[in-house]
């Protein structure tokens, strides 16, 4: 780094708090990378000559007499086919063992894509998951994270959903991954012999927490690389961006910055816009999919991350234990993909919008009935048939478990209509009862 | 001297300046750094330094770089061309900038300055003109748009010269006014402050009529006014948007505006994708050619976030002095309140509720107070309609946003994350959600010509049978099917027949999507006749099996071209079963 060596060295520092140092300094530049007693740090502010640092690693025994060197630039990352397969960590240092990656330097945490340039996302990603596809069909282009508790098996279905789909590099953005979690991921990636188009960027429990804040900018620089120069089509895994939430509120404490809702800071809606808007279809074929993991505290989506989160994503999914079928499914009331009607019966057949709709009001009829089965009252014959249905719904398709093409999922939901119901009871358009009704 | 500046602080993308002469609250500056420069606003001067706020991603700047000041507010550029265009926030055409990424400092002109209008005169010499008057006219497309005295005159002008017929760019000079200072030269194109109401009209009447919009729980239920106001607050994954598109769609308006308000970049996309493609119901012309689109997508910076619905605002006056009917659909209006958040927040000024700035509520009402029908000057009349979404926290009524906008909004459709969650699209809740122009006696008469006599009366009555029927529902749950009498179930299913055939209604279908004024008449008159029937079951599950049955025709129907034969064969199933159970 020679241009370490020329630039001035300062040694008196102002303050130190948990997560930040100022000094006083000149020709500083915002967001600004500086070294401070050997560690990272990020300009995060200045008022007149005193600058405030946002240390990555923590200030723990930072002295007031540490050395400042500032480098000039903001965050940058190397890039080159050779991230291919790697790993690394919030640097973008490898962690797996191997060498340092050469390539071209780009800043992370660049700017926005023209929405003018923007292409109209149209392809589907299939994943085999029936509360996916069927239900919530994710596109090429598309964010989407899944709402779980932190008890349900996110990372596995996520991973699942990951190496099932047809893309050409997977990017997982792993922040506060506990060290089981990571190895989990390498072992499913390697497991699956896939790992030459995987790169990770991860931060794990053992290490600081703001060092998080760099993740899903390395992980987006990287799939803007690809997506843009190769053309390829990329699909970012983050997980859990409550975690970078949790991040940004520490520095912005740190900062004396006054708290909105749940102590968040009043541009966490921003701050998380920046970085699922990265999802991109680009008009010269490659493309950018995220699919992130929210967790939430006892389900509470009300709460500023998951809130601000589903405002800004295409949907959300919803993982939950589903005690009729004794499996996790996916929430058929509470997830969404936005963008579904957009390959919705125009990539796949013409009946699944319809049969979609259908399953989901009968399944919440079903609701209706147990309600009432709960509260002691007599079920009439729909209320039983509904609960059967259910029972079928939940175990042949909602469960994650299940691995089918999308025409054998309509198939079946077919199939479990014409046992349970009559062809009215459905309300799906006579055109496509005619054609697709399998019952009496 | 203009005045200039040089950087003292820097908090994200809040900028403190050190400056050497006056500055102005809103003026508009300019940053100089790394070669490229900068736009900013002023907003808030405290001695001798002035805080900006930058439009644009601040990295690299540094303590120490020039700020130029311009002695302009924010404004924007008005003139023919406006139409069909695709904007950022600041008025930046999008179409025209190089680059699949956004540049930061690369401004580009709002109109084409090459392009050749073919200019029609309307006045003539020796005429009396003030601010907003006609001077002629050139055809934007299909549209007449006329080019007025800018609106920044003050009193009255004598025209001195006119251009006669022929084709002018926006930069030409088409007729020189004779006002109290002396001579002044007109060209087709003017600047206005986007911050500033535009108010060259004689004056400005209650509503009296209402705006179309093919959406049944809309027009039937709660209409809004030609020139009303309403807002559409729900939790994300209610349909806001595909509601908002549909009415952007159907929407009996000449020019419609949509300010994409820091939301989803994909959304505008499809606005770009579909609307070039999709005919306009009323005219049978492309949607573009009436569209503009205002565009800050949540990832660009947040500043011109808060300009974008100004901008868009004052496009829509615009064209509303040209006498016509302009819609703005704004998408979201939280957004634009969390942008002042963010600015309140990093001054350190004093925060009201959830941090918001305190005088939130003030600056919605003042811009729900824009909207509104006009009478022009010379006895026309134009009007603004305004539509903006709310994103409230957490889907919670109560809280800042909602509650400022519930003061200034006349219309509100509370969309229901139950109702979302049944797939009962769309989601607006029928009870909660109302319109004020119902009491209006204006609106009443309008009704009672255009739609039915006694229409506002059929109105309440089926709100009522909502009402009942969700009393019903609660009774049935609590007793048990068994434990009410048979009337409560009918009551119930009748309020399922108006939610299934009038509430419901899919944005996706293209028949069902529109629903003129006069088939919403006839379908609710069908709708009524039932409900105000008795009928003789035998228990309540056959109650529910044909209540079913008939909902299903019925859906049937709203799926079939209005009065087609197989429009009549389900309308006949349904009379068979009226026939066959009705008392």
């Amino acid at each position: 780094m020679a241009n370490r060596l020329i630039r001035k060295t300062y040694t008196q520092l102002e303050g130190i708090t948990k997560a930040t140092v100022s000094l006083k300094a000149d020709n500083v530049s915002n967001d600004e990378l500086a070294w401070v007693d050997g560690r990272l740090a990020q300009v995060v502010r200045t008022k007149g000559e005193l600058v405030t640092l946002q240390v990555f690693e923590g200030t723990e025994n930072i002295p007031s007499n540490a050395e400042v060197t500032f480098l000039g630039a903001a965050p940058t990352l190397k890039v080159s086919d050779a991230l291919a397969g790697r790993f690394f960590n919030a640097y973008g240092e490898p962690i797996d063992g191997g060498p340092a990656v050469e390539g071209r330097k780009i800043e992370i945490g660049g700017p926005s894509v023209n929405p003018y340039k923007r292409k109209q996302p149209s392809e589907i990603i299939p994943t085999g998951i029936a509360g996916i596809d069927l239900n919530n069909t994710l596109v090429s282009g598309q964010k989407i994270p899944f709402f779980a508790d932190p008890d349900q098996p996110y990372n596995n279905v996520m991973a699942q959903v990951a190496l099932r789909a047809d893309v050409d590099k997977i990017i997982l953005g792993g922040m506060g991954l506990t060290n089981d979690d990571y190895l989990y991921f390498k072992h499913e990636f390697e497991a699956a012999g896939a790992l030459d188009k995987i790169i990770s960027f991860v931060n794990t429990t053992e290490q600081p927490p703001v060092e998080r804040l760099l993740i899903p900018d390395m992980a987006l620089a990287t799939a803007e690389y690809f997506a843009v120069e190769k053309n390829e089509k990329v699909l970012v895994l983050l997980t859990d961006m409550t975690l970078y939430a949790d991040a940004l509120s520490i520095v912005s404490n740190r900062m004396d910055q006054i708290p909105s809702k749940d102590s968040m800071p009043g541009s966490l809606y921003s701050d998380l816009a920046k970085i699922y808007e990265k999802a991109v279809q680009l008009p010269d074929g490659g493309s950018i999919t995220i699919i992130a993991v929210t967790t939430l505290n006892d389900g509470d989506i009300t709460h500023a991350i998951p809130d601000n989160t589903g405002y800004i994503t295409e949907g959300q999914l919803f993982l939950r234990a589903d005690p009729d079928s004794g499996k996790v499914i996916i929430d058929p009331f509470r997830s969404l993909s936005r963008l579904k009607q957009l390959v919705q019966g125009k990539k796949t057949r013409e009946d699944h919008s319809q049969v979609m709709n259908a399953s989901v009001r009968l399944y919440s009829d079903a609701q209706n009935a147990k309600t009432k089965l709960e509260n002691g009252f007599d079920l009439s014959d729909y209320d039983l048939r509904c609960l059967d249905y259910a029972k079928a719904y939940a175990t042949e398709l909602l469960a994650v478990d299940v691995n089918l093409g999308i025409e054998q999922m309509l198939d079946t939901a077919w199939d479990i209509f014409g046992r349970y119901f009559t062809k009215a009871e459905t309300g799906i358009k006579q055109n496509l009862i005619d054609k697709y009704w399998r019952g009496n | 001297m203009a005045t200039s500046g040089i950087i003292t602080g820097i908090v994200s993308n809040l900028v403190t300046v050190s400056c050497d002469g006056p500055v102005s609250q809103n003026e508009i500056c300019y940053i100089s750094t790394q070669g490229t420069k900068l736009m900013a606003e002023v907003i808030k001067v405290n001695g001798r330094y002035a805080s900006i706020q930058v439009f644009e991603s601040t990295r690299g700047v540094k303590n120490g770089d020039r700020v130029e000041f311009t002695d302009k507010m924010l404004e924007v550029t008005l003139g023919p061309g406006l139409l069909s265009s695709c904007y950022d926030g600041l008025q930046n055409d999008l179409t025209t900038m190089t680059g699949v990424f956004l540049k930061r400092g690369e401004y580009t002109p709002a109109l084409d300055s090459e392009k050749k209008w073919a200019f029609t005169p309307e006045a003539s010499v020796g005429d009396t003109v003030e601010a907003a008057d006609w001077l002629g006219e050139v055809k934007e497309g299909w549209l007449p748009h006329k080019i007025m005295v800018p609106f920044s005159f003050k009193g009255e002008y004598t025209i001195k010269w006119l251009a006669p017929a022929g084709e002018y760019t926006v930069n030409d000079k088409i007729a020189t006014l004779t006002g109290e200072e002396g001579d002044v030269d007109v060209t087709m194109c003017q600047k206005w402050p986007v911050k500033v109401a535009i108010k060259c009209y004689k004056e400005k009447p209650r509503p009296e009529r209402i705006m179309e919009t093919g959406v049944r729980v809309i027009d039937t239920l709660n209409p809004i006014a030609e020139g009303g106001t309403g807002f559409i607050p729900g939790p994300f994954g209610c349909g806001k948007t595909v509601l908002q598109h549909a009415i952007a769609k159907q929407g009996d308006a000449d020019v419609i505006v949509m300010a994409a308000c820091g939301e989803r970049a994909n959304e505008v996309v499809e606005i770009f994708t579909e609307f070039p493609e999709l005919i306009d119901p009323h005219t049978g012309r492309h949607l573009m050619e009436r569209t503009t689109i205002i565009c800050n997508t949540s990832n660009m910076p947040v500043a011109a976030r808060e300009a974008s619905v100004y901008t868009a605002m004052t496009i829509c006056e615009y064209y509303r002095a040209m006498g016509l009917k302009v819609l703005l659909l704004a998408d979201s209006t939280s957004r634009w309140a969390q942008a002042l958040r963010e600015m309140s927040n990093r001054m350190e000024e004093l925060p009201g509720a959830d941090a918001f700035p305190v005088d939130l509520s003030a600056i919605i009402s003042n811009f729900y107070a824009r909207a509104g029908m006009v009478v022009l000057n010379n006895g026309k009349r134009g009007s603004v309609t305004f539509i903006g979404t709310v994103s409230p926290a957490g889907g919670n009524l109560k809280e800042p946003v909602t509650e400022s906008t519930k003061k200034a909004a006349r219309c509100f459709y509370a969309l229901e994350q139950n109702r979302a969650d049944k797939k009962r699209y769309p989601s607006v809740n029928p009870i909660d959600s109302y319109s004020k122009y119902l009491e209006y006696p204006e609106i009443a008469d309008y009704l009672d010509k255009t739609v039915e006599h006694g229409w506002v009366e059929k109105v309440n009555r089926t709100k009522n049978i909502i009402r009942k029927g969700k009393d019903a529902a609660d009774q049935i749950n609590i007793l048990g099917d068994d434990g009410v009498p048979m009337s409560y179930h009918e009551m119930f299913w009748k309020s399922e027949l108006v939610d299934f055939v009038i509430l419901q209604q899919d944005a996706f279908d293209a028949i069902d999507a529109l629903c003129p004024l006069e088939r919403q008449r006839y379908m609710l008159d069908m709708v009524l006749d039932i409900c105000a029937k008795e009928f003789e079951f035998e228990d309540f599950e056959e109650c529910a099996a044909k209540f079913k049955e008939m909902i299903n025709f019925f859906r049937q129907m709203n799926y079939s071209e209005f009065k087609s034969a197989q429009f009549e064969i389900y309308k006949a199933e349904i009379e068979k079963l009226v026939e066959q159970y009705g008392k």
